[in-house]
């Protein structure tokens, strides 16, 4: 099996499995508790906290630890929106964000909230110049993703970073759930207010992440209860899956530096030999992320010819997972002006650190066995 | 040609006399110390500053190590070359090429080296000219430069430097013998401790711990606290007093007003008794006048009164504001508000003396049975060492 489906979830590192099996086994006090038992949970988690504010060059009290990224980016939109509508009810994200930012916009839409949703290019870029016109005097919210799941674009996150900083009252927010690992984001130097960022993107478990709010952001809380993680999300807290997400940052971090090109040249191969075929448009930006390869099989249907790639063990997918219940046409696509031909016959292949070269080659071998056999 | 030197500058030790020797090789120590790590490097003292010979190591890393140094006065990258007028032309190009962000420049020569031909006024003339004809975006501003570039001519060779990185200033840590500070776990005495390490003084610290009214997360962050100081110099041995009993025989036997002022002559004679045994010189307190109730005249007076030791109190005149500020800086102020109770709030009476009488102390003191007691608690401290290095949670190396 060759598993080429990685902007879905990812294959746990066996580390990060083991570690949330020792920390449920040993640390199961909780860290709230008075006793001991409380006391070394407690610890363990300052020291996860810790290593994560380094992992991401911010500080310990900036972490918020959650559930994930779906968790991040309500938590980050409906937070701000809630706590801070007295200064103004406008919001300013793109068309091609995750389901949980643009679900999120609209759900606040029926509250009475403006919503900006801003085109992009061919590319699969936002401009900075959109932007900086859509804000107004109201708008007090710029929610942008970093790596786009379904094409890899990269958005121009510092330049917006710095349009956002002029603008006092308005806060900024960036979903970097597929570009964590992958493509570099410095928080500080974009000028970033909060952040969201998942563990399972980068093999750590489904249901641990976490949302960086830079210190003096407030912030609604989605949960309200016992005031844990800074009482921004009261619960008691997932200390193993807390620890085994820092486990997983850490390590998918040594993996970005000791791999640096390793990626790129897995996506060049990719590009190169499916590009060769007649049936097939790349979509994905030369310069966008280099573990997303998103292309067009012209013609065919997407389902059809990834049971039939599933039939030989490679796994891929159509759009986002998260949409692909949807029928037919990816939004994203559209939204990049690809008419419905293209938008309509979509492939996403999404790589990992332990893909290979050799990999690539008998993935494309694959798919032109399937191009050929399978009827329009 | 390229930086391959760190120029580290001193800082008071410079005004020193005879024994300046003991001073500088205090500080060529620590500097070692905190430099383990890097391999390559040398490091090369002289009388009047020190050298880092790169050997190859990034510049940076070493710079970022030696601002948390005392006794260095600034830092700077230098490049090393040849007492020749040529040379030294040619290294004052490059090290303006290397500057970045700037338009204005402005030449320094030193020329302790008196056997160069070239004066000091002359040389800057030359280099200026030099510089000048051979770029064409920058300009000379003697007043207000973007970047200073000084030209230091000695015996062994010529110097340039450009940027200069301030250092901490301050003594040496360990030229100044030892204390012991009492460090309870608020704000003050970590900075206390911060501030006579900066006179060079080595610390020990003491925690007075008192289980089960004062909880294991307390003596954690005590040791958290001492491991921040580590971060300027040496490890710190932490005497940690089992406090207990000692705490409710006071409680018990002394009439609440006076509880807090016996209670703290007696953590001072444990004190003592602790830099006894250790041979160090001197107490030191977190202290600030006026702070709280043990902190007025009349208390400092009849708690003081138990030690002939000197009590250094080096925030005796400080605001509570400038020394959250300062521990803030010195990143121990988010350990200190951690909200667990420590020793001195527990059995908080509610109206302490602020004005207790020394002869009252005396007097009821008489009564108090606490020389077994006493004996035993000093046989029961524990002492732990906390290095910059060490992880007193070792067990969540693997998990993390």
């Amino acid at each position: 099996m060759i598993y080429l489906d990685n902007s879905a979830t990812t294959k746990p590192f066996t580390e990060v499995i083991e570690s949330f099996q020792k920390v449920s086994e040993r640390f199961y006090g909780n860290p709230s508790s008075v006793h001991q038992f409380g006391t070394d949970a407690e610890a363990l988690l300052r020291k996860a906290r810790e290593q994560a504010a380094t992992l991401l060059d911010v500080s310990p009290e900036e972490i918020i630890f959650t559930s994930g990224g779906t968790e991040g980016n309500n938590m980050a939109i409906k937070g701000i929106a809630f706590a801070h509508q007295n200064r103004g009810k406008h919001i300013i994200t793109t068309q091609i964000e995750h389901p949980s930012v643009l679900d999120a916009c609209k759900a606040l839409e029926t509250l009475g909230f403006k919503i900006t949703y801003l085109p992009v290019n061919n590319m699969g870029c936002v401009t900075v110049e959109d932007v900086e016109n859509a804000i107004t005097d109201e708008t007090i919210l710029i929610s942008i993703m970093h790596v786009n799941n379904e094409l890899g674009s990269v958005q121009p996150i510092e330049e917006i970073g710095d349009i956002a900083a002029k603008y006092p009252k308005l806060f900024f927010h960036v979903d970097h759930v597929q570009g964590l690992g992958k493509v570099d984001l410095d928080f500080k130097k974009s000028k970033i207010d909060l952040c969201t960022v998942s563990g399972h993107k980068i093999h750590g478990l489904k249901g641990t992440g976490l949302l960086y709010v830079k210190r003096a952001t407030t912030l609604f809380p989605l949960f309200h209860g016992g005031g844990q993680e800074r009482g921004f999300r009261s619960g008691t807290e997932n200390l193993a899956g807390a620890v085994s997400f820092v486990k997983a940052l850490r390590l998918i971090k040594e993996a970005q530096i000791s791999n640096k090109m390793k990626l790129k040249t897995l996506n060049d191969k990719l590009r190169n030999c499916l590009e060769a075929g007649e049936e097939v448009v790349i979509n994905s930006p030369v310069n966008g992320a280099p573990h997303i390869l998103n292309f067009s099989a012209l013609g065919y249907k997407p389902e059809v010819l990834i049971h039939a790639l599933e039939e030989k063990g490679f796994y891929i997918s159509t759009k986002s997972a998260c949409s692909s219940k949807d029928a037919d046409e990816s939004a994203i696509l559209t939204a990049c002006g690809f008419g419905f031909d293209r938008s309509s016959s979509a492939l996403r292949i999404s790589l990992t650190y332990e893909n290979s070269i050799d990999e690539m080659i008998t993935f494309c071998e694959a798919f032109h066995d399937v191009i050929n056999s399978v009827l329009k | 040609m390229q930086s391959n030197h760190i120029l580290i500058r001193y800082g008071e030790i410079s005004l020193k006399g005879k024994n300046r020797k003991v001073f500088i090789n205090q500080l060529h120590e620590n500097v070692k110390r905190a430099l383990k790590e890097y391999r390559d490097i040398k490091v090369k003292q002289t009388h009047d500053r020190m050298f880092v010979l790169l050997n190859g190591t990034d510049p940076q890393d070493i710079i970022e190590k030696c601002k948390y140094i005392f006794g260095i006065q600034s830092i700077s990258l230098a490049m090393k070359v040849e007492n020749e007028v040529e040379e030294i032309k040619a290294g004052a190009l490059e090290a303006l090429n290397q500057a970045e962000n700037a338009k204005t420049f402005k030449i320094t020569t030193k020329r302790s080296n008196k056997t160069f031909p070239i004066g000091s006024q002359d040389m800057n003339q030359v280099l200026g000219g030099h510089l000048l004809s051979n770029t064409t975006n920058y300009k000379v501003d003697v007043h207000q430069p973007d970047i200073e570039l000084t030209v230091e001519i000695r015996t062994d060779a010529t110097y340039i430097t450009s940027k200069r990185v301030q250092g901490m200033g301050g003594l040496p840590v360990g030229s100044s013998g030892k204390t012991l500070l009492l460090l309870s776990g608020g704000i003050d005495s970590p900075v206390a401790g911060y501030l006579t390490m900066k006179r060079g003084v080595r610390i020990e610290a003491i925690h007075f711990h008192s289980p089960p009214y004062t909880s294991e997360r307390a003596k954690q962050k005590v040791l958290d606290l001492a491991k921040k100081l580590t971060g300027y110099g040496h490890s710190i041995r932490v005497h940690i007093v089992p406090f207990t009993m000692l705490q409710q025989i006071i409680h018990r036997e002394v009439p609440h007003g006076y509880s807090m002022t016996v209670m703290r002559r007696m953590m001072l004679r444990i004190s003592q008794m602790v830099a006894e045994k250790e041979g160090i010189l001197s107490l030191t307190t977190g202290e600030s006048l006026g702070q709280v109730a043990s902190q007025t005249m009349e208390s400092m007076n009849a708690i003081n009164e138990v030690t002939n030791y000197p009590v250094l109190r080096p925030l005796v005149a400080m605001d509570k504001d400038d020394i959250i500020s300062l521990s803030k800086h010195i990143q121990t102020y988010d350990i200190s508000i951690r909200p667990y109770e420590d020793c001195c709030t527990v059995f908080v009476p509610n109206a302490p003396k602020t004005k207790p009488k020394k002869a009252k102390v005396i007097q009821l003191e008489k009564f108090l049975d606490v020389e077994q007691e006493l004996q035993k608690t000093i046989e029961n401290i524990e002492t732990v060492e906390i290095t910059s290095h060490s992880n007193q949670n070792n067990h969540f190396e693997e998990l993390l």
